[in-house]
């Protein structure tokens, strides 16, 4: 298995395998963190749309394993105000780093700039396609708290259809025999490609509207926000936005160790006072975006096989 | 009164005989009248069984347009095997099977024969690529492809009925989401 010089750019370019081995590398690191891994190397961060926990974890990440961060957090700021492509600009940063992150509104621009780029590049995100750090930090979590991957029930609530950390989960957790509960509003139910494979797979999964039906059933559930910037219609959003609320009314008919995830940045959907709760695992869902992006950065430059 | 008969001359008579062979050559049977919509070719391409509607998207995918030899279109032809047909013959060029395989995707049935000295000197069957380059344009309008200039790229996920993937923004199309470049 040879990660040296990959990109990371989509979860569906990993196997099971490989997904594995990554999230025993993250272990390691985090186990045993290693300060001057990366020491004289340089991560160009490009983010042409805004990112908090994103960007500000690949940096500590690199930061804490002695690596340096060039970038900007903006696209204004750079020289594609001025016309200029987005192959042009990895081509030029290629130059000055040793890999690229790159997160981008346009879908397949993270591909598109990998094969710009002769330094391996990772996604941080392609508009509503592909997040896949986003992803192994998720099933780093799962692991980590349920003390499994495999056979666990899983249910999904908010956006499905526009959430890229959504589609991209229920991909990697088809590798592990899951049963799955899609839990939104008809209009933004889980795209049919996604049940297609599933069903071709011979993975069980239920579609409902109702929040309460199965969540005696659910091991893990994985809870989103409606994001109002992929809406082409902002009446659309109005009609969605606070439909589901995870307040301790919920929890009364869940298991004992249901854990509550989430990508963050939250608005409504959870109530705070599930925080200090036993089921909130999404703080420590967001800290684990540090030794996952740590393991990656370290994987693709070949400091860890 | 009795009409006068008219002279005729000698020349008229000629051109009507020219005529009249002409006929007795040109047209015995059906099959033959239907031949005839286009001319035959000495070298070059015959593609048969073009689904109507897709006439002129192979005539795009192929850059018939600025092809140097003739190129004869007929369409809405009668066909047993898909009702209507369209033929096109391309004079002076031979396709090759990489180049016959770019119509599948709107014209999987269709059949092209090479022909040399008049003769079908190779049939080739249309075969759906598992990778299409360059030939169709992604439906989703945030896709990077539709963004920046660059060359599309399509896996084909399945071949009947037709089913695409976009090797950028990853979004699945079927047929009806189909736009040649």
């Amino acid at each position: 298995m040879e990660f040296k010089n990959r990109d990371i750019i989509s979860i569906n370019d990993f196997s099971k395998e490989e997904l594995l081995h990554i999230l025993k590398v993250v272990r390691q690191i985090e186990q045993k963190p290693k300060s001057n891994l990366l020491k004289g190397k340089i991560l160009a961060a490009l983010f042409f749309e805004p990112s908090t926990r994103t960007r500000l974890s690949f940096i500590s990440a690199m930061e804490q394993l002695g690596g340096t961060v060039i970038g900007f957090s903006t696209a204004s700021v750079t020289s594609i105000q001025k016309g200029e492509s987005l192959w042009d600009t990895i081509k030029m940063t290629e130059q000055y780093a040793d890999m690229i992150v790159v997160r981008h509104p346009l879908e397949g621009s993270a591909r598109l700039a990998a094969e710009a780029a002769n330094v391996p590049v990772i996604n941080g995100g392609d508009g509503s396609n592909q997040h896949p750090t986003q992803t192994m930090l998720d099933l780093y979590t799962i692991q980590k708290i349920k003390g499994k991957l495999e056979g666990l029930h899983v249910g999904f609530v908010g956006d499905l259809k526009y959430g890229r950390t959504v589609h991209s989960l229920v991909i990697a957790l088809s590798h592990f025999n899951p049963t799955f509960y899609f839990i939104a509003p008809d209009d933004l139910q889980i795209p049919e490609s996604y049940v297609d494979d599933l069903y071709k797979k011979k993975i069980k999964y239920f579609k409902t509207s109702d929040l309460n039906r199965f969540s005696k059933e659910l091991d893990v559930l994985y809870v989103t926000r409606i994001q109002k910037e992929r809406f082409p219609d902002p009446l659309e959003y109005e009609k969605f936005k606070g439909v589901y609320r995870i307040d301790n009314s919920f929890l009364q008919n869940v298991k004992k160790d249901l854990k509550i995830m989430h990508p963050l940045p939250r608005i409504d959907e959870i109530d705070k006072s599930i925080d200090s709760t036993e089921h909130a695992a999404y703080f420590e869902q967001a800290a684990n975006g540090i030794p996952v992006r740590k393991a990656l950065l370290a994987l693709v430059l070949g400091k860890i096989k | 009164m009795a009409k006068k008969k008219k002279k005729t001359s000698s020349k008229t008579r000629r051109t009507k005989e020219k005529i009249k062979a002409k006929k007795i050559d040109f047209a015995p049977k059906e099959e033959a009248k239907r031949e005839l919509k286009i001319s035959a070719i000495e070298e070059g391409t015959v593609i048969d069984h073009i689904p109507t509607d897709a006439t002129f998207k192979v005539v795009e995918i192929l850059d018939l347009e600025n092809q140097k030899g003739i190129v004869s279109i007929a369409t809405n032809l009668s066909s047993k095997k898909i009702g209507k047909k369209a033929i096109i013959k391309v004079g002076g060029k031979s396709l090759s099977q990489e180049e016959v395989n770019k119509i599948a995707i709107v014209a999987p049935d269709a059949t092209v024969n090479i022909i040399k000295n008049y003769n079908v000197k190779e049939k080739i069957k249309v075969k759906t690529p598992d990778v299409i380059d360059n030939v169709v344009k992604c439906s989703n309008p945030v896709c990077i492809t539709n963004n920046e200039q660059i060359a599309t790229k399509f896996y084909v996920v399945k071949k009947d009925p037709l089913k695409i993937k976009c090797h950028y923004c990853e979004r699945s199309m079927g047929k009806e989401g189909i736009e040649i470049i």
